[in-house]
């Protein structure tokens, strides 16, 4: 459903953050992807919607590459890609209502969006998800009146909103202390398995990533060195992802 | 699943809100059609307009710059003048009436209101409408242009110093006030040293309004360089409206300069 | 005795007391400059008080064309402001450098410069001058004016958003306008309107002076009064400004709180004003 074949990116010359990336990502589970910081694991997961600009490679979504999209190509594309993130990234002035509506942006045309005349079974579906995530009451507050689990549970009904082909998360609870940081990552897991969305997550708590994915990726200086299951996660590649100097490079 | 006490409808705003929303929204449109028709527009002059600019522009060329050292010098220093005593003058007017208005150091209600109408009169009167009062009153010249200046100043510093002043933090005074600070010495070291920064920055930012302000006030007669394009208006002489224009505009500029000057390095 | 005995307790003054001393000399100077004496100031205040005395009481009787160039004034300062506010969406928007690249915000930047350049009154002569004595010469200076300050801060408030708001609406799919509307606005849309009603106000505020050269409104008909030495006149002319521009103030209040604090009619009767629109868009003033 997602690959990525040769991925590369290099913020200064000469200098890549990612190194010839590939990677196939299946159409269901959590993948979970883990790395020291600067390692380019936010980098990676901003390069699949373009957020970031790849250098060179391939992006294979659905049948067409990313790439080389036209500007309103890639608007369609990124429907179907939902995406969480660290810091939330609500607009803060907006109702929660609104921020969750936010999802559809992409289907409903810019007079409509200006007027919030959105057809009502996005409305329908907007109210369910609140409820999914736990926010039912809150649909009228203001997002900047929330705490930041609450916030974040709005950033993952707005991607869910979308009805994505892929959900797309970029270190999700590091702004999010431990507790709610498992609520969390259990609401991504529930809604990965009851909608049957894929998940990518780029996280930093390995105890966390082993606990919830169902694959890890583990990177070092811009490559892949580790792909497979939680369980074969040895100490000894831990130490090679984590402590050795190769990601000082 | 869904719940059906949410109506499955959303409201962005509530019917009171809609309500008051769209009387505003009608009261504007109703506002500016009034206003359109009964404004008188002659189609006529409106035509003719871009003609008569290029007419200005070529009647303004080519730039009398002689005239500077003769005509215009003096008036635009005396304009700096005006600008610069008018703000020092108001300052000093403005501290006390500041205080007045400001309810964490005068708790009366009743004074509070009246400083803060002083404040309004004198913001709500235009200072080319000051400066026709004093020059009624002192007869033309600069003392009249410095005193409307200083006028006006005073509604524009004593609000903003106001607001400075309800903004500080309560902490210092309560300590003065624990060691058993007289009056005096409680607006001294708990609010002077907390305002001061704010004062100096609305001080800089009035005199950068005031000299802008001075340039004009010579077409009611209160001194400066309005004076002088008054009389070169009036005498038609465009080629020397172009260069009083001009040393307007770069008093101006020259002005920015100083204040932004100034607050990077010493505020 | 060691270095804390003999230091000093407060920090050095004498750059202060040489600040306070230049100060005193420049006033000095400049009193000198402009021939401003006591004993002018003295003939003066006597003066002043003859002159107060023919001022009241004051004198409404030629009521209607004080309420005349009221309502002149008052149009001009609706339509400069409409017009103004109208134009400077788009200019304020596209001087925004954090948003637009630099060959389409310098060109606006430029355009906002300029407009706040010169003082509404040599607008106001520029523009009599092209299109007649009259309202319309007011009300296009007054547009300049307001797109010099509505632009200039609508640019300032666009390039202070988070961009980390505009990023996620973006990586939803939605076109460039949706973005805008949910990303951009919201943040600035309650700034935009303070500087909206701000600049409402100051053109009442100047639309009452640009008469004085000919541009409409009462300030015509002040003129005219003082030139005859209509003092009680004057006054009643002066009072009704004041009385006016406060009205105004109190509908902007108005409007902040239904746009700002979403309050309703019912509300604003009861006398609950808002929060925010209490404190209006604080330390607000450009004039």
């Amino acid at each position: 459903m997602l690959s990525l074949r040769h991925l590369a990116k290099s913020y200064v010359p000469g200098k890549p953050v990612l190194n010839d990336i590939n990677l196939d990502i299946a159409a269901r589970g959590i993948t979970a992807i883990i790395g020291p910081s600067g390692t380019g694991k936010s980098t990676l997961i901003r390069c699949i919607n373009r957020l970031v600009e790849p250098s060179a490679g391939e992006i294979e979504f659905q049948g067409e590459d990313l790439v080389g999209l036209s500007r309103k190509a890639l608007r369609r594309a990124r429907r179907r890609i939902g995406m969480v993130f660290q810091e939330y990234n609500l607009v803060e002035r907006l109702t929660v209502m609104e921020n969750v509506l936010s999802g559809r942006l992409g289907y409903v045309s810019p007079w409509r969006a200006w007027r919030r005349k959105f057809p009502p079974e996005d409305i329908a579906r907007a109210f369910e998800l609140l409820g999914v995530v736990g926010l039912a009451a809150f649909a009228g507050s203001r997002a900047d009146s929330l705490s930041g689990g609450q916030r974040q549970r709005v950033g993952i009904a707005r991607a869910v909103m979308q009805q994505p082909a892929v959900l797309l998360a970029d270190e999700p609870t590091s702004s999010l202390d431990p507790k709610t940081s498992v609520e969390i990552m259990q609401l991504l897991a529930d809604i990965a398995r009851d909608r049957d969305i894929p998940v990518v997550i780029n996280m930093h708590d390995v105890e966390l990533a082993k606990r919830f994915a169902d694959r890890i990726i583990g990177m070092s200086a811009g490559s892949v060195v580790f792909d497979g299951p939680p369980g074969n996660l040895s100490d000894a590649t831990l130490k090679t992802i984590y402590g050795g100097e190769d990601w000082l490079q | 699943m869904t719940e059906a006490a949410h109506d499955l409808a959303w409201r962005r705003f509530t019917p009171a809100q809609r309500i008051a929303r769209f009387a505003v929204y009608l009261a504007i449109i109703a506002g500016i059609v009034v206003s359109i028709q009964s404004v008188e527009v002659i189609p006529e002059f409106l035509a003719d307009a871009p003609d008569q600019v290029a007419d200005l522009f070529a009647r303004m060329w080519p730039i009398d710059l002689a005239y500077y050292p003769r005509g215009v010098h003096a008036a635009l220093m005396e304009t700096i003048h005006i600008a610069s005593l008018g703000t020092l003058l108001s300052l000093v007017l403005a501290l006390p009436i500041g205080l007045l208005a400001a309810h964490n150091l005068c708790p009366s209600t009743p004074v509070n209101l009246f400083a803060k109408l002083i404040l309004v009169s004198s913001r709500s009167v235009n200072s080319l409408v000051w400066a026709l009062l004093f020059v009624g009153i002192f007869g033309p010249g600069a003392l009249a242009g410095t005193l409307a200046i200083a006028f006006r100043s005073i509604g524009f510093v004593g609000k903003l110093f106001g607001e400075a002043l309800e903004e500080t933090s309560h902490g210092p005074i309560e300590a003065l006030d624990a060691a058993g600070a007289p009056a005096l010495s409680r607006l001294a070291y708990g609010y002077w040293p907390q305002v001061k920064p704010a004062f100096w920055s609305i001080a800089l930012f009035r005199w950068d309004i005031n000299v802008r302000e001075s340039a004009v006030l010579g077409l009611v007669g209160a001194g400066g360089i309005g004076m002088t394009l008054d009389a070169a208006l009036n005498l038609f002489q465009w080629e020397r409206v172009a260069v009083i224009l001009l040393a307007i505009f770069a008093i101006v500029i020259l002005a920015e300069v100083i204040v932004t000057v100034v607050r990077n390095r010493v505020l | 005795m060691t270095s804390a005995a003999t230091a000093l307790p407060f920090r050095s003054r004498t750059w202060a007391r040489v600040g306070w001393l230049a100060l005193a000399a420049y006033v000095v100077y400049a009193c000198a400059q402009l021939d401003v004496s006591a004993e002018r100031i003295a003939s003066g205040l006597a003066n002043a008080a003859h002159f107060f005395g023919r001022m009241f009481p004051p004198n409404f009787a030629r009521w209607d064309l004080l309420v005349k160039g009221l309502k002149e004034s008052l149009e001009i300062a609706m339509l400069a402001s409409a017009l103004g506010i109208a134009l400077s969406l788009p200019i304020g928007f596209v001087a925004a450098r954090n948003l637009m690249p630099a060959w389409v915000s310098w060109p606006a930047r430029l355009v906002i410069v300029a407009a706040r350049s010169f003082h509404p009154v040599i607008v106001a002569i520029v523009f009599v001058k092209a299109v007649g004595f009259g309202a319309l010469a007011g009300i296009l200076a007054l547009t300049v004016a307001s797109i010099g300050f509505i632009g200039k801060l609508f640019a300032e408030a666009i390039e202070e958003i988070s961009l980390k708001q505009v990023e996620a609406v973006r990586a939803t799919g939605a076109p460039f306008m949706s973005v805008v509307a949910f990303g951009v606005l919201p943040q600035v849309f309650a700034r935009f309107i303070g500087f909206c009603t701000y600049q409402l106000d100051s053109n009442l505020r100047n639309s009452t002076m640009v008469g004085i050269v000919g541009a409409g409104g009462i300030g015509g008909t002040l003129f005219a009064a003082f030139q005859r030495f209509d003092y009680d006149y004057v006054c009643a002319i002066l009072i009704s400004i004041i009385a006016l521009i406060m009205a105004g103030e109190l509908l902007a209040m108005g409007v902040r709180a239904i746009f700002i604090d979403g309050l309703s009619l019912a509300d604003l009767f009861r006398g609950r004003v808002g929060r925010l629109a209490a404190q209006g868009e604080r330390h607000l003033e450009d004039d």
